[in-house]
């Protein structure tokens, strides 16, 4: 990484010149410059709304990038060690499509863990790719899915070897790491691409003693929030590309669906805040750091919680582990994760970042304060003392084999029936059922319904999370392939 | 020469006092800690801009603090005293033989430095043998205790900044847990008068009530203070502030004070129709 070139941001210094120039607009945004719409104005201050600009000569053009945002981008990719980076508007969801578009057609194989975001299985759903899933392993006490053991990976690579592209997540949103270099390794022997949704791992990049990132790993593609511990504003996002990726094929993926009006608030965020994590991310990475092992710490001592951390690594399914990560395990005061969310929200105005059956997730960054963090350790023990209880009746979280009967495209396109929840045992999912956050799918199109994922589904609906996914907002139906999938293709 | 030191009470409102001369400037790890002297008010305190105390006013706060709740619990052995750096409390404190133990915890060692140094007027009650002070972060203490205090007196600043946290559910319900069956809390409760601080009041009341058995508001003139109408919450788990109130047996301490009196802590908590009625708003959503 050059420092002296990472103190640019090209991006931000076009649009003040911009500014100066005072340039007559006569194209959109309507708003110009905020004049034409003053309550807009007056909510998201006049600096906001003078940098909402169009595409134009002097900044640029996302689809198309020759000056400003090119500059942009090749500061950001030698800031994340990748050969090629591109400035993604669409959310981490956009980078993740990108990764798995530019990689399969339809028909081909992809390996991946199931517990992938839905951004993942969308993309499978858009390009007609047929899914190959790895059991990721569980630790049932924790109910979390673990990482890839690459002698997983290796067995699906022999019984697939035709398969295109591996998808890793790494950090999962609770802090779990595989091995991403022996995954690489075993991939790239065997011809096949490997993509990283990273979207909880920005700060490997530029954090002292992180994880390894993707990048460095040798990963093909990676997909990297920068909204999340990255600083820049939400929905924006980086596509990192290693120097075996034609970028120029990946550049025209992502122009089917991106917009051809992005926002130079989020572009600018994303410059902005690339500088500042090349510039400052050790001492700010430091500081996260030192929040989140102190809170471990505190939350553990309080008793009955479970803030865990790299004690879990042992050398397979946990690799490694994400410090920086503030997960709690709740089973041990008899509440169920989501319940101490909700808790948390309606009686201590605290907002955590979810809540699973058994797992409470608090975002750390470097926004927070000492103060705060003390807040969040003393309501915590508050719970404890006002809401603790035994945890009979409790479900173990359990790792639910997929049985895949058809590609996702072909059972969310497929004719298809809503059916209510507790009639649904036997058929086959056309659409995806998931809690959100974290947009893990329970079920995703294409899957054999079982009495299991239906006892999960309305256990998750009963301690109150938030199911989504289904056209029945209320998840009482779920539209299911008619006729049993006889018409379709099998898959296996 | 005109030297003014003026406080925003709200947009629209300030207060400014005529400074004589500056004592002490700096920052500490937490906040901006000033001290001037004036001829009004004597010398005074001022972190991050606000005015804390001054020497001509600071009594009526700390008299107040004390000597209400000890004028009702009978048998006051252990305080804990959150925040209070300048010592005010414990001067109080110091003067009950009773009290066995009087724990101070002060999140910016920095604050009593100064008001040793610059107040000794009000930081006078440091060197008693039961007075132990820890520097830490009030919310951080109370969680390690149980069943073991008398009395928590909560000495806040305002709920903006490093006071914040002691303005909390969390809190209130940790200060809960820290007294014995039969504990009080006595907090410092901001102003029913500006809108503001209205709300602060509002949004502290409807917290300590959730935790405490019962949650009584009484009052005082500080003229100092925005609007100079300041409140104090009494919580309790069993005493009730009138109920169990003893004038007789107060009086039998022969403390002096110069604010204080069994008649006026009568009157402390006959509070003005628009206080009950917002204390009341919050009290109805219960």
């Amino acid at each position: 990484m050059d420092g002296q070139k990472q103190k640019r941001a090209p991006i931000l210094e076009a649009l003040e010149r911009l500014k100066k120039m005072r340039i007559v607009p006569f194209d959109v945004p309507g708003h110009k410059r905020g004049k034409g719409n003053r309550p807009l104005a007056e909510f998201l201050g006049e600096r906001c709304l003078g940098i909402d600009v169009n595409s134009q000569k002097a900044i640029d053009n996302l689809c198309h990038p020759v000056s400003v945002i090119k500059e942009a981008e090749e500061l950001a990719a030698d800031a994340f060690g990748a050969a090629h980076a591109y400035f993604m508007v669409g959310g981490t969801t956009s980078s993740v499509q990108a990764m798995i578009l530019s990689s399969c057609k339809r028909g081909e194989k992809i390996i991946l863990p199931r517990n992938v975001h839905r951004s993942a299985i969308n993309a499978l759903i858009l390009c007609g790719a047929q899914p190959v899933y790895i059991n990721p392993q569980t630790d049932a006490k924790l109910g979390i899915s673990l990482g890839m053991e690459p002698a997983d990976v290796a067995q699906a690579i022999k019984a697939h070897p035709d398969a295109k592209a591996i998808l890793v997540n790494n950090p999962t949103y609770y802090g779990i790491c595989s091995d991403l270099r022996g995954i690489v390794k075993l991939a790239h022997d065997a011809g096949m691409l490997v993509l990283a949704d990273e979207a909880h791992g920005t700060h490997f990049y530029f954090g002292n003693n992180m994880p390894v990132s993707a990048m460095a790993a040798g990963a093909d593609m990676a997909a990297v929030s920068m909204h999340k511990s990255g600083g820049s504003l939400t929905q924006s996002s980086f596509l990192l590309m290693g120097p075996g990726v034609n970028a120029d094929y990946v550049r025209q993926i992502i122009n089917l669906t991106q917009t051809t009006s992005a926002s130079y608030l989020l572009l600018s965020s994303l410059d902005v805040s690339r500088r500042n994590l090349a510039l400052h991310g050790p001492e700010i990475f430091d500081k996260v750091l030192g929040f989140s092992e102190y809170a471990r710490e505190e939350i553990n001592e309080i008793g009955g919680y479970y803030a865990f951390s790299a004690e879990l690594v042992n050398g397979g399914s946990v690799f490694d582990f994400d410090r920086t990560k503030l997960a709690v395990n709740t089973s041990g005061i008899g509440l169920a994760g989501i319940e101490v969310y909700d808790i948390l929200r309606d009686e201590y105005d605290i907002q955590a970042e979810f809540g699973d059956i058994v797992n409470l997730l608090c975002y750390i960054s470097v926004g927070d304060r000492m103060q705060d963090i003390e807040r969040l350790i003393g309501a915590l023990a508050e719970i404890k003392r006002r809401y603790q209880r035994s945890g009979a009746g409790m479900l173990q979280y359990e790792y639910i084999d997929p049985v895949v009967e058809l590609s996702p495209q072909e059972a969310f396109y497929a004719p298809k029936k809503a059916v209510p929840l507790q009639e649904c045992d036997g058929k086959i999912a056309a659409e995806f059922v998931m809690c959100y956050p974290p947009g893990i799918p329970i079920l995703a199109p294409g899957e054999r319904i079982t009495t299991a994922i239906i006892e999960y589904i309305q256990y998750a609906k009963e301690k109150g999370c938030s199911l989504t996914g289904t056209e029945d907002m209320e998840t009482n139906y779920i539209n299911t392939v008619e006729n049993g999938g006889a018409y379709g293709t099998m898959v296996f | 020469m005109e030297l003014w030191f003026s406080e925003k009470h709200t947009r629209n409102v300030k207060l400014s006092i005529k400074v004589d001369r500056q004592l002490c400037s700096m920052h500490s790890d937490f906040q901006r800690i000033d001290v001037f002297e004036s001829k009004e008010f004597g010398r005074f305190l001022v972190l991050d801009g606000y005015m804390m105390l001054t020497e001509k006013d600071e009594f009526i706060y700390h008299e107040m603090m004390v000597h209400v709740p000890m004028a009702v619990h009978p048998d006051v052995k252990r305080v804990l005293v959150i925040g209070a750096g300048d010592g005010g409390v414990a001067r109080e404190l110091i003067r009950y033989p009773g009290v066995e133990a009087i724990d101070l915890v002060e999140i910016d060692k920095a604050v009593v430095d100064v008001c040793k140094k610059y107040l000794p007027q009000t930081a006078c009650g440091f060197d008693d043998p039961r007075v132990h002070v820890y520097y830490q972060d009030g919310m951080k203490y109370i969680r390690r205790h149980e069943n073991e205090y008398d009395l928590v007196i909560v000495d806040s600043t305002d709920p903006f900044g490093p006071g914040e946290g002691l303005f909390t559910r969390e809190f209130y319900g940790n200060c809960y847990k820290a007294l014995k069956s039969d504990g009080v809390m006595v907090n410092q409760h901001e102003s029913p008068f500006y809108d503001n601080d209205a709300l602060a009041m509002q949004r502290a009341h409807k917290r300590i009530i959730h935790s405490f058995e019962i949650s009584k508001v009484y009052q005082a003139h500080i003229p100092t203070y925005p609007s100079g109408h300041w409140l104090f919450g009494f919580a309790s788990k069993k005493y009730h502030p009138l109920k169990d109130f003893n004038g007789a047996r107060w009086e039998r301490f022969g403390i002096q004070t110069r604010y204080y009196n069994p008649e006026l802590h009568l009157g402390a908590f006959a509070l003005p129709n628009y206080v009950e009625e917002m204390l009341y708003e919050v009290e109805a959503e219960r």
